[in-house]
């Protein structure tokens, strides 16, 4: 069981809404980090011609590579601080890969994860934005029931 | 290093700050909040993405400016439809995302712990980043004059 715990959700929901403004007014980038990682290793796997983000400059490049190495940053500082924000998560390894390809493949189709479409795209008015939004909390929240019910995973 | 690239590692770090503060790098506490069903349902994570969005829109809303301060154009999303592969996708993602309680940005920033699950999700999803390329291609060599 997890405590409810509002001010501290709001307090980092504004740091990353601030994230995002700082990013977008200096750099005019949307902070979305499916699309920041997935631009930084999809067209490794093909020729710019196949990557649906065909923005493969060095300038676009290595911003994406400084945002990743500012989250990895950040990370390392909370679990310096304050290990227990650094949760592991309690579904089996077995079921991590396939979760993980999921989100990874997801997020690639429909061009934007939680931060993206959830927090950028809600944010400027975007309709795909919610729509997208709509769905994977629908279908993450179906995910859980059901995997709760059906194989007791806890939660 | 340029003063863009300060405030894009500076942007990542204050996101990390941000999931982490607000519990978003706790996949058990994700997956209590998308447990609406369940008996211990926590909707604190909702606040994440109200504060998120209160702050960003108003952003969004009050800044006139006709570029960035640090780049020759916004970069903004050039995808406008409401199509299958939007649909499809988002519906695959929160699949994935209820089953591990990690989204993109908390797994990053989690793999700083090492933790095996971590480092085997996030496997997963860059596998998942890269399959679609990799079938395009595959099917641009199968047709001929591709």
């Amino acid at each position: 069981m997890t405590e409810f715990s509002p001010g501290s959700a709001i307090l980092g929901g504004v740091l990353i809404g601030l994230s995002a403004s700082l990013f977008w007014a200096f750099n005019g980038k949307v902070a979305g980090i499916s699309g920041i990682v997935a631009g930084l290793v999809a067209p490794l796997a093909a020729p710019a011609e196949f990557c649906p983000r065909a923005d493969s400059r060095a300038s676009t490049r290595s911003l994406r590579a400084l945002f990743v190495l500012g989250l990895l940053l950040g990370g390392g500082l909370l679990w310096s601080l304050e290990p227990a924000l650094l949760v592991p998560s309690p579904r089996p390894i077995s079921l991590l890969l396939g979760a993980g390809f999921l989100v990874g493949i997801g997020t690639q189709l429909s061009g934007g994860c939680t931060s993206g479409h959830g927090v950028c795209g809600i944010s400027r008015g975007a309709l795909r934005s919610l729509v997208a939004t709509g769905t994977f909390v629908a279908t993450a929240a179906l995910s859980v029931f059901l995997l709760r019910t059906l194989l007791g995973a806890g939660s | 290093v340029t003063r863009a690239h300060g405030v894009a590692l500076a942007s990542g770090l204050l996101f990390a700050l941000g999931l982490g503060i607000s519990g978003m790098t706790n996949p058990a506490k994700v997956i209590a909040f998308l447990d609406v069903a369940g008996p211990n349902w926590d909707s604190s994570l909702a606040f994440v993405m109200l504060g998120a969005i209160a702050v960003h829109a108003v952003f969004l809303r009050l800044s006139k400016r006709e570029r960035p301060y640090l780049a020759d154009a916004y970069d903004a999303p050039n995808r406008f439809q409401i199509d299958t592969d939007l649909v499809l996708g988002a519906a695959l993602f929160g699949l994935g995302w209820g089953a591990s309680g990690f989204c993109p940005g908390p797994a990053v920033v989690s793999l700083v712990t090492f933790a095996p699950g971590v480092l085997v999700f996030v496997t997963g999803m860059l596998l998942g980043f890269v399959g679609p390329n990799l079938l395009r291609r595959a099917q641009a060599a199968r047709s001929p004059g591709a």
